[in-house]
């Protein structure tokens, strides 16, 4: 480490003593429904941070070039990457979100863990061999492998930071609501920690640190859901059938309690085994899938940690093991979910004078820890909850600081000739930069509704980057032009119909209800088929001397995408 | 990567059935996904029924295995690619690179 970066290291961690010693002399004096201060959970999250802290260290005196700080050396392995991947992945959302939509709704919670998951079959089948072989280090590398840069990496910069800027958002705002139920903090607080911690891990460790923070944050959060399935599971010896029983026994019971008749309370009880109202109509159906599905193979942070890999047969593995972790994490969820009924939803502990979940709605899983584990339990989920949502935002902000770094700055701005040190000095105020950001927006979005952030972040990477990506990979006859038009009227006609879709036109801007222009629930289905064919007419009609180029370079790009000779190997010096 | 390698290995038949091999594997596999995850969508959909009859005579309805089901299945056949891809298309891919650059 230079002087410099350790003055900005010990800058760094003294802000983040600051903002611990401002909570301490703030005391207790919040909102309703702040908790009570969790010291059990704080002092586990503070070891957690000490700990990535230190590797941080470690990792800071490993980052010297720009791929040092991009892809961590492409030294990580597949079984590492296919970890750091589903810790990537693996939100605090889905975490508390689809073990409480479990809890609530029973199968129709499948519906959500499904739906994030299979988009990983078609990443590994399609891309994550080729996205290896060709790119170096973001997926911009790969999709203006044979176009012409400048073009394709605004392009590639806009939809990177669009989907970043929206993910964060959501996951900046989650940190803040989370912590202050978890940990008892202040909300503002809360979401200056995660802004801070996100800032010295990325700045200092680029992607050693921002990897290893992922792997054991997996590890954590596998372990403790393994955990609580396990003592659920163990409660009704091993049985399905016996947790499921019981399951329908608590609804019953709770429908008959709020008055239903018995026969009706009998259905209502039994309706968590089968699909209730998830789907209301097929094409919302289908739209939410796809984007869900396409999204994944279109997100710029998950992109990116295939280059952390020496070879294209690292990244097939580690998507495998993301995959099976992902996998196995859902089954988790759904047993969670499950065992919260028993478990939370009998003891009046855990439940306000309404009936509902002390906390809010989705505490299921947190309720659920203190229920199978006692308190230092609770601790431990509180902080690998916390832990979670940092690795995230660490791999998000990464991802947007290389879009701008790599894309923007050194390929558009110096036209390639950017030297490795001016492009990682780029990268950190990026970082910086980003960090400030996402800190001021996560406290202006505080009260706002931030369920439908995540999934547009999906629906624009399905609409924008996916079609951009597949057809420039595996389409000879796509042109510059062609993959530019069609990236860009994705990006904007997803955000569009997004807006005026019931969700945000009625719901977050309150307008009259039925007033949206759009019914459906998702834009994918419109938005990304609006991209493919525009990518395909446009390129069809292309005759310029570009075009002509774009085509010439297909046959080069496919043997390189095949084979991998020529790719940009490890650089493991 | 030079024009005329490119061009030797494009003309070896052992990249053309690499990539033809692979390309069909990785397309057959895709459509596959997409048909068990689209079936589903399209089964909770059309025919909740089916899904919420008992398996027997306790509270466990088809969908559970069902809903299981696909997420074994997706873990499974990511491991199916994953397992010819390295035993069949690394060799191939090191044979074709192992000539393009003797």
């Amino acid at each position: 480490m230079s002087r410099r970066t350790r003055a900005t290291w010990w800058l760094g961690l003294a802000a983040l003593a600051c903002a611990g010693m401002a909570h301490a002399a703030g005391g207790d004096l919040g909102q309703t429904e702040k908790q009570p201060t969790n010291w059990t959970a704080i002092i586990m999250f503070a070891v957690f941070v000490v700990f990535t802290l230190f590797i941080t260290k470690w990792a800071a005196a490993r980052t010297k070039s720009a791929a040092d700080f991009y892809t961590a050396g492409g030294g990580i392995t597949g079984f590492q990457n296919g970890l750091a991947i589903a810790g990537d992945y693996m939100s605090a959302a889905s975490f508390l979100g689809i073990s409480a939509a479990v809890m609530t709704g029973g199968f129709d919670g499948l519906m959500y863990s499904i739906g994030f998951l299979v988009g990983w079959p078609v990443v590994t089948f399609l891309l994550a061999e080729r996205l290896r072989n060709l790119g170096k280090f973001t997926f911009a590398d790969v999709a203006a492998f044979r176009f012409g840069q400048t073009p394709i990496r605004v392009f590639a910069a806009s939809g990177t930071l669009v989907v970043v800027a929206f993910y964060l958002i959501a996951q900046m705002v989650g940190a803040g609501q989370l912590i202050k139920l978890l940990f008892g903090l202040e909300y503002w607080i809360a979401v200056v920690i995660v802004g801070a911690l996100m800032m010295i891990y990325v700045l200092f460790g680029g992607m050693t640190a921002t990897t290893w923070v992922q792997i054991i944050k997996a590890c954590l959060l596998l372990g403790g859901a393994t955990f609580m399935a396990l003592m659920v599971m163990w409660n009704f010896g091993f049985s399905p059938e016996a947790m499921f029983a019981k399951a329908v026994e608590v609804k019953t019971g709770l429908a008959t309690a709020a008055g239903k008749a018995p026969e009706a309370a009998a259905k209502e009880g039994f309706s968590i085994m089968g699909p209730g109202g998830f789907i209301k109509d097929p094409i919302s159906a289908i739209s939410f899938g796809m984007a869900l599905m396409f999204g994944t193979a279109g997100l710029p942070h998950i992109l990116m940690r295939f280059f952390t890999v020496p070879n294209a047969k690292e990244a097939r593995k580690s998507v495998f093991w993301a995959t099976t972790w992902i996998g196995y994490f859902y089954l988790l969820t759904f047993i969670i979910g499950f065992g919260a009924i028993t478990f939370v939803l009998t003891n009046s502990a855990f439940l306000d004078a309404k009936g509902g979940l002390l906390g809010g709605g989705n505490m299921a899983a947190v309720h659920l820890a203190t229920a199978v584990g006692g308190n230092v339990f609770l601790g431990f989920i509180s902080a690998v909850a916390f832990a979670t949502i940092l690795a995230v935002v660490a791999g998000l902000t990464l991802s947007g600081a290389s879009a701008v770094s790599h894309d923007l700055y050194a390929t558009v701005f110096k036209h390639g000739n950017a030297d490795s040190t001016s492009e990682l000095k780029v990268s950190r105020l990026t970082t910086i930069a980003l960090g400030i950001i996402a800190v001021l927006l996560g406290i202006a979005f505080e009260k706002q509704n931030i369920a439908f952030m995540v999934s547009l972040a999906f629906a624009i990477a399905a609409s924008a980057n996916f079609p951009v990506l597949l057809m420039s990979v595996l389409w000879k006859d796509c042109t510059t032009k062609g993959a530019v038009v069609g990236g860009f009227l994705g990006l904007v006609s997803s955000v569009a119909l997004t807006i005026v879709s019931p969700s945000v036109w009625e719901a977050t801007l309150g307008n009259p209800k039925g007033s949206a222009l759009f019914p459906y629930a998702s834009p994918a289905l419109f938005s990304m088929t609006l991209a493919f064919v525009a990518i395909w007419i446009v390129s069809l009609l292309d005759r310029g001397p570009r075009a002509t180029q774009d085509r010439a370079g297909f046959l080069a790009q496919q043997v390189r995408s095949e084979t991998g000779i020529g790719a940009a190997g490890a650089s493991g010096h | 990567m030079e024009a005329d390698l490119v061009q030797r290995i494009a003309r070896n038949p052992k990249y053309q059935e690499l990539k033809a091999r692979r390309s069909r594997f990785g397309w057959v596999l895709t459509v596959l996904v997409l048909v068990v995850y689209y079936g589903f969508v399209m089964l909770v959909a059309f025919n909740k029924a089916f899904l919420a009859q008992r398996l027997g005579e306790g509270v466990t309805t088809v969908g559970m295995p069902i809903g299981f089901g696909v997420i074994v299945f997706t873990i499974l056949v990511t491991g199916i690619y994953v397992r010819r891809a390295n035993r069949e298309f690394d060799a191939l891919t090191e044979e074709v690179a192992r000539e393009a650059l003797k």
